[in-house]
């Protein structure tokens, strides 16, 4: 038969059936879509975590108190010895890698000011914390040395917090009350939209971290210190120094394990995306069990409808079709039931993703090579299942192919 | 009878055919030698279970012999290669099932196209121009578009008909193509077969009907997968005067 008449016949036997058309290609649109949105899906929320990561600040590091073994759990034995302003310090007179250090003590507490009161996150930084981390302020000013000395009861306000209290003044200027403790507002900080854990960054008051642990803690342990280095190439000597001050701050001796724990970003990094390529592949593999899935759809469609289909090769065979012509003729079909689905698939696949991208929160990539093995994959699997039963029946006597029940 | 040309269009020399059901042989014709000229109309009649329907799908190239020899139009089949026989089942033959093997949700025009798509030997422009000419040819041309589903019986069984005409085979075989009709249409069909008969078209076909077989012109008889009888008849009846007769009967009736 003629090129022309083959698609022709094809096409018109593809459009006559077209429930049994419609349901082969749904198996392949699903499968295809649903592995091409799981996967993007998957790498949104990579990416959105390397983005996070990134946003935390430049070249960081950090060093908690405690020893942490390699695997991330915190070991319960050893002497636990917390940091004090001392520590940051030494850091700071010793360490020549670094941008910056800041100490970091972590509160939290009721907070009272303008129309309202809220419960957020305090953090006593020092005046370089901007930098070090990253951040900007939207409005007013950060703190001084001069504050850090004095313990000057100031404070920064997260976006959060400043829409909390002040949602239709300027906080500028105006007081509140952290733990019943007076607070002037002298600045607002940028946006910085959710962490990587899922919590709002922009929840959180800053002041310096000498009035913190003066006016509301009463104390003297700082609960973390971050430094930055001076530039991403020298983050490792700048890491090894700073073991090297803290041991010494520490008076450990050598072969003593340490009582802290340093990681820089790439570890963390590292760590965090770890996390979401395990989200990944579980997503990965719930899309690769829908294209199955939708692959035994097919199967199942193109087996049931096998008995009157023999039957449509035994018609052709007996006006004369060759073999050929009918392996031709339904290979055709399923190439082109398969593209089809495998287009749509896509399509589906892109709109969805572009639906997630726009209206919701969870970010979504779509990947190349994805779409290529969804879509070789269920139409491998259609034209397969379209062509192989076809081809027993094309190799049938034409009597045995219209007698077949 | 001989045809123009002197020759056979159907000789079968020592022909079997034996179905292996399992472990079981099953002889369905044994060693039958017949020889139809072109012109014939021939009635082949039997018990169910006779081997007519094998024998049928044996001279229409649908199964193949298990020994002997059928030479179709001087060809020897048993030669020929799985295309060439293809295009023996396109060109030389026009087969008429009892199930009218239409296909479905396909209109009469498409179906009766069919053979024309797998035509290789002449290249047909028009496809749907002798599609039409066949089934105005049948009686069908108000329903070139109607697929089987809308059909009747008789009607379906006309537009096979006209599929095994549209490549003007020489040979036309029809296994009990009355076997699902009622009598009237089943005349009506036979009127449609003497007709074409008339114009030079080889006949054979299966009937169960002692009756419709004298529409025919030589009566073949099997028996256990073997000939019993072969002969001509002399009372033929006249497809289209038996229509005359029914139509008479039921003006009569409603009278
Ligand atoms: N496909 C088959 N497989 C096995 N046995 C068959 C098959 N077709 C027919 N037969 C057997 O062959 C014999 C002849 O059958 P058939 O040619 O259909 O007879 P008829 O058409 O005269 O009724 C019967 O005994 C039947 O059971
Ligand atoms: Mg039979």
């Amino acid at each position: 038969m003629e090129a022309k008449n083959l698609l022709k016949v094809a096409l018109k036997s593809i459009l006559k059936s077209r429930m049994r058309s419609l349901l082969t290609a749904l198996g392949i649109i699903i499968g295809v879509a649903a592995v091409i949105v799981m996967v993007a899906i998957g790498n949104g929320a990579q990416k959105k975590v390397e983005d996070q990561i990134a946003s935390l600040g430049s070249n960081l590091i950090v060093i908690f108190p405690g020893s942490i073994n390699s695997g991330g759990v915190r070991m319960g034995a050893g002497s636990i010895n917390r940091f004090t302003m001392k520590d940051v310090e030494k850091i700071r007179e010793e360490a020549t890698l670094l941008k910056g250090v800041t100490p970091i003590v972590r509160t939290g507490g009721q907070v009272i000011g303008g129309s309202g009161n809220w419960n957020t996150r305090i953090e006593g930084v020092s005046t370089n914390y901007l930098e070090i981390s990253n951040w900007s302020l939207s409005s007013g000013e950060f703190f001084t040395e001069k504050d850090m000395i004095s313990r000057a009861k100031v404070a920064v306000l997260g976006k959060t917090v400043a829409d909390q209290l002040f949602p239709n003044d300027d906080p500028i200027g105006q007081q509140i009350r952290i733990r019943n403790v007076p607070f002037r507002v002298i600045g607002v900080l940028a946006p910085k939209g959710q962490n990587v854990m899922g919590a709002d960054n922009d929840d959180i008051i800053i002041a310096p971290a000498t009035t913190v642990l003066d006016r509301l803690l009463g104390g003297r342990y700082i609960s973390f210190i971050m430094a930055s280095a001076s530039s991403l190439s020298q983050i490792d000597q700048a890491q090894a120094q700073l073991v090297e001050i803290m041991r010494k701050a520490h008076n450990l001796n050598p072969g003593e394990d340490n009582d802290f724990t340093v990681r820089n970003q790439a570890e963390i990094t590292q760590a965090a995306t770890e996390t979401s390529q395990v989200l990944t592949i579980l997503l990965a593999s719930v899309a690769g069990v829908s294209l199955i899935v939708g692959g035994i759809g097919i199967m199942n469609i193109m087996l049931v409808s096998v008995t009157e289909r023999t039957r449509e090769i035994g018609i052709r065979l007996s006006v004369g079709a060759r073999t050929s012509d009918i392996l031709i003729q339904f290979l055709t079909e399923s190439i082109a039931l398969s593209i089809a689905g495998g287009l749509i698939g896509v399509l589906l696949a892109f709109g969805i993703t572009f639906i997630l991208n726009e209206y919701t929160s969870q970010a979504a990539y779509i990947n190349p090579q994805i779409v290529f093995i969804a879509v070789s994959f269920a139409g491998i699997i259609g034209i397969f299942f379209g062509f192989y039963p076809a081809r027993k029946a094309a190799n049938l006597n034409p009597i045995d192919a219209l007698r077949y029940e | 009878m001989e045809n123009a040309s002197g020759k056979n269009i159907i000789k079968t020399v020592d022909l079997s055919k034996t179905y292996s059901v399992g472990d079981v042989e099953v002889p369905a014709i044994k060693s039958i030698d017949l020889n139809i000229d072109g012109g014939e109309f021939v009635a082949i009649m039997g018990a169910s279970g006779s081997g007519k329907s094998t024998l049928m799908n044996l001279i229409g190239c649908l199964d193949t012999p298990t020994s002997g020899e059928y030479y179709l139009d001087g060809i020897n089949t048993s030669k020929l290669t799985k295309n060439e026989y293809a295009a023996i089942r396109n060109q030389k033959i026009g087969f008429v099932f009892q199930g009218y093997n239409l296909l479905a949700r396909t209109s009469a025009l498409e179906n009766v196209e069919l053979p024309l798509m797998y035509d290789r030997a002449h290249r047909i422009n028009n496809p749907a121009e002798k599609a039409l000419e066949v089934l105005r040819r049948v009686g069908l041309e108000d329903r070139i578009h109607h697929e089987p589903s809308q059909l009747s019986g008789g009607q379906q069984q006309r537009v096979a008909i006209a599929r095994s005409l549209v490549n003007e085979p020489s040979l036309i075989l029809a296994d009990e193509p009355t076997g699902n009709l009622d009598s009237k249409m089943s005349v009506e069909i036979f009127a449609l077969f003497q007709k074409l008969n008339d114009e030079g078209i080889t006949i054979v076909l299966v009937t169960h009907e002692r009756d419709f077989a004298k529409f025919a012109k030589r009566i073949v008889e099997l028996k256990d997968g073997r000939i019993i009888k072969d002969y001509m008849i002399k009372d033929r009846l006249y497809a289209q005067e038996e229509l005359f007769k029914i139509q008479e009967e039921e003006i009569a009736e409603e009278a």
